[in-house]
């Protein structure tokens, strides 16, 4: 052997023995979008965007930003999309206005892809209809634009500026993120939802350390998840401040189990219990029996949270033959036109309605404040929903609870927050001395 | 950046002081968002600060607590700040989605750990954005903020992204 090739020989040893661990999800989808081998947290890319999506508060903004600037055609029409879903049915003239300016905007720049109002709230629409695939890098003008991590894409929200030069260009700059680790085991138990589990850890982790980070869901327990579960779960990792929060595609996790993480929780799902943001800061989760018998004025079902036929069918079962607390008021909004003909035909809509509750179109209005609903100063809601601050829902004197469907169906019965666990118990009681 | 004008770089101003976790919510209410923009202006921060809306002067300096504009991706946030005459946003840490809509709005926007603790309500703050330094009360203390990525301080500038895209448009045509 030459000395030339001794040499080669253990260069490349070195370099095997030195070999870098494998990415996270995260870094996976950056390194890919933006045409490079490896990424590194911390590095900055430019990437090139899978699908971009915009609802009807932003899309004339946006559009109407690129018109002024004089930009005549987009990067690739075909990767954006529109779906009109908070301010409707337009509830003012200003907003019927802002729409028509949109509508006119998405066929002067060509997109197809464009939901009228009534078709949805827009995470629920884009993953309905095909518009995000596992893998893509996705952006769009809602913070809960992370719910697409449910399906192993890496979403995120970005303002209308940010939005404008991504359509004009194709691309966008992207801090890598560090990435923490849920590693998910168990099973969750009845009445507990994945809507306790993103509570609790919003609760455990926080924005102090999920802040700019991507938050990574494995293990066993994740797998147990459900489509929609997920999709709970990914949709509040923005409320711990994350990037993305992703459920790895499928099969995917074993071949990253050398990536490296800033940090790893372990959770198990079967320890879970009823968990219940109060305000005014989404970290501030109890569990339900620390809020329990608090008189509540309204109960919210819906969001791109907590709207998807899984939940309303978990509320039926709860409010089924029953009514809810006089004094109180109940709205729904299911989370999209599929899931309300859903509902409908499963009883579902007639059973919340039997119960006393006002089923409203799918749309986004209740949650952030916008229309349908909102509140009084001093009056109390617990809601499926995302958000508590101060000011979220109507009125700054207004609190806002949050909670998982059973949590908000078994507290619109009680009239009070309740702990869904004990009226299980309850009616089982009931069937045995019956 | 060297391209960024030197008179920039180096800002001067007033001091209002925020607690922590200010969201876009306090910044922006939902409510509000189709109404005309001197009504959203006058319910800026309302929560938390009734009186800065009718108050703030221009030049003048927002410093908050940790997690500052966290919430919703609504560039009405940054937008109003800015509208107001607020010249900087320095705070203990910043939520990503506010961090980047400043920066695209030509609105410097720092993470600065441990601000809020130093400095007073309306004392003066001294910042050089590019250099990340932060002179609090005429020298009375000195802290040192993250640096901002080269990419935002090219969008700032260029003064935010619309006047990045008219100058994308021109090369353009």
């Amino acid at each position: 052997m030459t000395a030339n090739a001794r040499i080669e020989r253990l260069a490349k040893d070195a370099s095997g023995a030195a070999e870098p661990p494998e990415m996270t999800a995260a870094e996976t989808v950056l390194a890919r979008a933006s045409g490079a081998a490896r990424v590194e947290p911390g590095e900055y890319v430019v990437a090139k965007i899978d699908a971009m999506m915009m609802h009807d508060i932003f899309a004339a903004d946006v559009l109407g930003m690129l018109e002024r600037a004089g930009i005549e055609r987009l990067h690739d029409p075909g990767r954006a999309t529109v779906v009109f879903d908070h301010m409707v049915p337009a509830p003012s003239v200003a907003a019927a206005e802002h729409q028509a300016k949109a509508r006119r905007l998405v066929r002067r720049y060509g997109i197809e892809a464009f939901f009228e109002i009534g078709r949805g709230i827009c995470h629920q629409v884009m993953v309905e209809e095909g518009r995000v695939r596992p893998g893509d890098l996705v952006v769009g003008t809602d913070s809960h634009s992370t719910t697409y991590g449910a399906l192993g894409a890496a979403g995120c929200g970005i303002g209308s500026s940010e939005m404008a030069y991504a359509l004009a260009t194709g691309e966008l700059w992207f801090k890598v993120p560090e990435t923490v680790l849920v590693a998910l085991e168990g099973r969750l138990a009845p009445s507990v939802a994945a809507k306790d589990l993103v509570l609790f850890l919003v609760r455990e982790i926080g924005s102090s350390e999920a802040q700019y980070r991507s938050i990574e869901h494995g293990g066993s327990g994740a797998d147990s998840l459900s489509l929609a579960e997920r999709m709970t779960i990914a949709n509040m990792g923005v409320e711990m401040g994350a990037k993305f929060s992703l459920f790895p595609a499928a099969g995917a996790a074993t071949a990253r189990d050398g990536a490296r993480y800033a940090a790893t929780h372990h959770v198990d799902l079967s320890a879970l219990s009823p968990q219940v943001a109060v305000p005014h800061h989404v970290e501030n989760v109890v569990d339900v029996g620390e809020v329990a018998g608090l008189h509540l004025d309204q109960v919210f079902l819906g969001s791109c949270t907590n709207g998807r036929i899984e939940d309303l069918r978990e509320a039926a079962r709860i409010l089924r033959g029953r009514r809810i607390a006089s004094g109180l008021r109940m709205i729904v909004t299911p989370a999209s036109s599929t899931v309300y003909r859903q509902a409908a035909e499963e009883g579902v809509l007639t059973e919340l309605s039997a119960a006393g509750a006002i089923i409203e179109g799918p749309g986004c209005g209740p949650c952030f404040g916008g229309h349908l609903g909102l509140l009084a100063p001093g009056e109390r809601c617990l809601g499926t929903h995302n958000r508590n601050f101060r000011g979220r829902m109507g009125s700054p004197e207004g609190e806002v609870y949050l909670g998982s469907p059973a949590t908000a169906a078994a507290s619109a019965l009680a009239g009070v927050i309740a702990d869904p666990r004990e009226l299980a118990v309850s009616d089982t009681r009931q069937e045995v001395t019956r | 950046m060297t391209s960024t004008p030197p008179e920039m770089t180096r800002l001067r101003g007033r001091a209002w002081l925020f607690g922590p976790d200010i969201s876009t919510d306090m910044l922006s209410p939902g409510q509000y968002v189709h109404d005309p923009p001197e009504i959203r202006l006058r319910h800026v921060l309302e929560p938390a600060r009734p009186e800065f809306a009718s108050q703030v002067r221009p030049g003048d300096i927002l410093v908050a607590g940790a997690n500052f504009g966290c919430g919703s991706s609504r560039e009405s946030a940054p937008q109003h700040l800015k509208d107001l005459g607020v010249a900087l946003v320095v705070a203990d840490s910043l939520a990503r989605i506010f961090a980047r809509n400043a920066i695209a709005l030509g609105l410097p926007a720092l993470s600065c750990p441990g601000v809020s603790a130093t400095v007073h309500d309306h004392e003066v703050v001294e910042v050089d954005i590019v250099a990340g330094e932060v002179v609090v009360g005429e020298g009375r203390a000195h802290l040192r903020a993250d640096r901002i990525p080269e990419q935002m301080l090219d969008v700032l500038s260029h003064g935010g992204i619309e006047p990045l895209l008219v100058a994308l448009a021109a090369r353009a045509r």
